[in-house]
């Protein structure tokens, strides 16, 4: 059963068509105050593709995935979600997060909550949907990334990949049309590192516009349609895995996977 | 993880000082205190009658200002007797023997949970007023001296409290290398925890002397001559007119103000310098 | 209640001298309720005071307006360095001079009674110190819960209210017993302004009855029993709200 609603029409800006990219950036700039860690990146995603996003760190890997959701804003260029431009002054921050969902290295679960609750506090607050049909559709989804029986637990009594997949899906829960998912498996041990992946594998599989920030080369050899190399603020690099990681181009591509494969 | 959720323990141990304390605020507050006594002389009648509210105030400030100094020094000797109780309290306190521990766990217990001025009357009625030495003589005990010592014991209590806290912050890694150098356990406290606990303490230490500092204008109900007391009594004499009332209590307010502000921005930064090195 | 117990005091005093006239004495054991009803109202009335200070003080700290901020810093700073007992009488003394007299036909009496001007003076006290605790809560939630909030596209209202609040209540919890237990007993300072509570009652009594030490027992166990009932119950909310998982 997919939980995925039929996406394209819902929530869509006029001007956007399923045909262009659902995600286009261009020429995008950010600093820090004097510290410049964006230099002018531009990426496409389209619809239903995978993308994972490699590189050493401090390479704006990160900070390129938040500006997508406006958790950062940007100083020069333009990031458009369906249709919708991240840094129009105008723009109503909550419709974008509606459509794109962030999942964070550190869970940030609400330690007050139980899983259940954690999912359904969303739709029940922002959507008004009615409590009884997000109730369903949550333990739906905890269902779903393999927690049910966990429902009423809360966050301090599970496991780091328990937390990471309730957080999944919470952010599942708004019906994003794009899933962020940032080095979420970074602060895990090995054994929990799968699970988390095998969520993240069957999310793409159903069709879910996936962006990852990852170190997994496994993962991204597997699952994703373009691996992009990020350093020192730019995009060096990007191509279906397979031509990758075996005919990379540019030396500092090369010199970074030898240096992790 | 969960360390994200806690407060640091310390800046909140037993009442410790406001993050924000700056001095610039001490010289605001100074200002509106002279704006204050200007609306009070302005409100007053023009003189018809005897001299207006500041000038008698200025008239009656050294006699304010006696009372104040017995604040002081009851706030210095009642500090003294506490700490030196309450550290003996505090080692009671952590004792092996259950005959000893329950008691001062009781004691403690019992002087932190009641009010500062219901101990107050109790001391101020029940310690007699005068003791008949052994040699015949008769030893009066002033007013004063009694409400010292009466507010000395809740600070014992709190003092207590802080040596036990800080002997149970020490890690057990500590006592149990002492114990493999063979020192007994009375040996361990004196040369290496307690000293060690001095500086976890003092902050606290200090935030109390300024709570118990804060505490003496109570025996003034009880007839001591203090500050409040004496300002009190200025008012009377000099007629007991309502314009009098602001500028000298607001006097007194300024007069405490200035003299436990500096000991809190003091306490602050101690505070600050034992985080950091701890 | 009292034709139950007064027999056994009264034989109590006949036989020991143990003085308990409140418990026998129907004038008497008036007032010793009366006294219990006033130190209870102004205990609960501080407390609700310190609060409403407590959490508005602290959402004014954070506030963009630098005025704002520093009018808080200067509150906190006044009312925490000054004696409690001066204030109480500043307030009932310097500004309930002020207050205007209402006409109750034949007489006139203060629009504010003492009993008020000890809540507002003892409720002001109390609010300086739970301002500071409340800002702590609030600042020690971290910022990824709140980031993660935001993301979920809740408004900053409701990301305060069912997010940064709930939280910070939690931690601050030990810290604010500790400021209410204080101020329970600091309100025993009302006896200052003749608020007619516990100590004030009491101390009529003994005047009248000389029967001090026993009239003291009584306030003593008073105060005692209250702080604790407070103190317990506090402890009770913090076990109820504290968050599995997250243990001391």
């Amino acid at each position: 059963m997919s939980l995925q609603t039929n996406s394209n029409t819902r929530g869509a800006s006029p001007g956007w068509s399923p045909d262009m990219p659902i995600i286009s950036i261009r020429d995008v700039h950010k600093s820090f105050g004097a510290l410049e860690v964006l230099k002018g990146v531009s990426l496409d995603v389209r619809k239903g593709e995978v993308i994972c996003i490699i590189g050493p760190s401090g390479s704006g890997k990160s900070t390129l995935i938040r500006c997508i959701n406006g958790l950062n804003d940007i100083q020069k260029g333009s990031i458009t979600v369906a249709g919708q431009e991240v840094n129009d002054p105008k723009l109503d921050l909550l419709a974008l997060r509606r459509k794109v969902g962030i999942v964070f290295q550190q869970y940030n679960l609400f330690p007050h909550k139980t899983a259940l609750q954690n999912v359904m506090m969303a739709p029940v607050l922002v959507l008004k949907e009615p409590k009884k049909e997000v109730e369903e559709r949550a333990r739906a989804l905890i269902a779903k990334v393999r927690l049910q029986g966990k429902e009423d637990a809360y966050p301090g009594e599970l496991s780091g990949g328990q937390q990471q997949r309730v957080a999944i899906a919470r952010s599942l829960a708004m019906r994003p049309d794009v899933m962020l998912f940032d080095e979420v498996t970074a602060a895990l041990d090995p054994e929990t590192v799968k699970e988390v992946l095998l969520a993240i594998k069957e999310l793409a599989a159903e069709g879910m516009t996936c962006i990852l920030v990852t170190h997994e080369m496994g993962f991204a050899r597997e699952v994703a349609d373009q691996v992009y190399f990020t350093d020192r603020g730019v995009i060096v690099e990007h191509g279906p895995p397979d031509q990758f990681f075996t005919k990379a181009n540019d030396p500092r591509t090369r010199q970074f996977l030898s240096q992790i494969l | 993880m969960s360390g994200a959720f806690r407060i640091d323990a310390r800046r909140f141990g037993e009442g410790s000082f406001c993050s924000r304390i700056h001095w610039r605020h001490g010289i605001w507050l100074g200002l509106a205190f002279c704006g204050s006594l200007a609306f009070a002389h302005a409100q007053s009648e023009p003189a018809q009658q005897s001299a207006s509210a500041i000038s008698t105030l200025v008239l009656w400030m050294p006699f304010i200002l006696t009372g104040f100094a017995l604040n002081l020094l009851m706030s210095f000797i009642a500090m003294a007797v506490a700490t030196v109780l309450g550290i003996g309290l505090g080692l009671l306190q952590i004792s092996r023997s259950r005959l000893l521990q329950m008691p001062a766990w009781f004691v403690t217990h019992l002087f932190r949970n009641s009010p500062w001025l219901v101990i107050l009357f109790m001391v101020m009625f029940l310690v007699p007023f005068e003791i008949r030495l052994p040699g015949g003589d008769i030893l009066m005990i002033p007013d004063w001296v009694k409400a010292t010592f009466a507010f000395s014991l809740p600070v014992m209590a709190n003092i207590s409290e802080i040596v036990r806290g800080a002997i149970n912050s020490i890690p057990k890694g500590q006592w149990e290398s002492a114990e493999s150098l063979a020192f007994t356990r009375g040996q361990t406290l004196r040369w290496i925890i307690l000293p060690q606990c001095v500086r976890r303490a003092l902050p606290p230490w200090m935030n109390w002397y300024a709570l118990l500092a804060l505490a003496t204008p109570m025996a003034s109900i009880l007839g001591v001559r203090e500050a409040v007391g004496n300002a009190q009594a200025a008012m009377e004499a000099a007629g007991a007119r309502p314009e009098f009332l602001i500028p000298f209590y607001l006097f007194l307010l300024c007069l405490f103000f200035a003299y436990i502000y500096p000991i809190a921005l003091w306490t602050r930064k101690l505070e600050r310098k034992y985080v950091v090195a701890n | 209640m009292f034709e139950v117990i007064a027999p056994f005091f009264r034989d109590l005093y006949d036989r020991t001298g143990l003085n308990f006239i409140v418990f026998y004495d129907s004038y008497e054991y008036e007032r010793f309720l009366s006294g219990i009803g006033i130190s209870l109202q102004l205990i609960f009335w501080s407390i609700v005071v310190s609060l409403v200070i407590g959490v508005l003080g602290a959402w004014a700290q954070g506030a963009r307006s630098p005025v704002l901020r520093f009018l808080m810093d200067a509150y906190i700073q006044a009312f925490r360095n000054t004696p409690p007992m001066v204030q109480l009488l500043f307030f009932y003394f310097a500004l309930g001079a002020f207050t205007p007299q209402v006409d109750m036909g034949g007489y006139y009496q203060p629009l504010i009674s003492s009993f008020v001007w000890a809540v507002i003076s003892l409720g002001i006290f109390g609010g300086a110190f739970n301002v500071e605790i409340f800002r702590a809560g609030l600042e020690a939630v971290p910022d990824s819960t709140k980031e993660a909030a935001e993301s979920l596209c809740m408004s900053k209202w409701q990301i305060y209210l069912y997010v940064a609040f709930p939280l910070a209540f939690r931690i601050s919890l030990p810290a604010l017993t500790n400021n209410l237990v204080s101020l329970a007993k600091t309100t025993s300072l009302a006896y200052v302004i003749a608020v007619p509570e516990m100590t004030y009652t009491l101390n009529q009594v003994w005047s009248d009855n000389v029967n001090v030490p026993e009239m003291m027992l009584l306030l003593f166990l008073f105060y005692v029993l209250v702080v604790s009932l407070l103190a317990a119950g506090l402890h009770v909310l913090e076990r109820r709200l504290a968050m599995p998982g997250y243990g001391r």
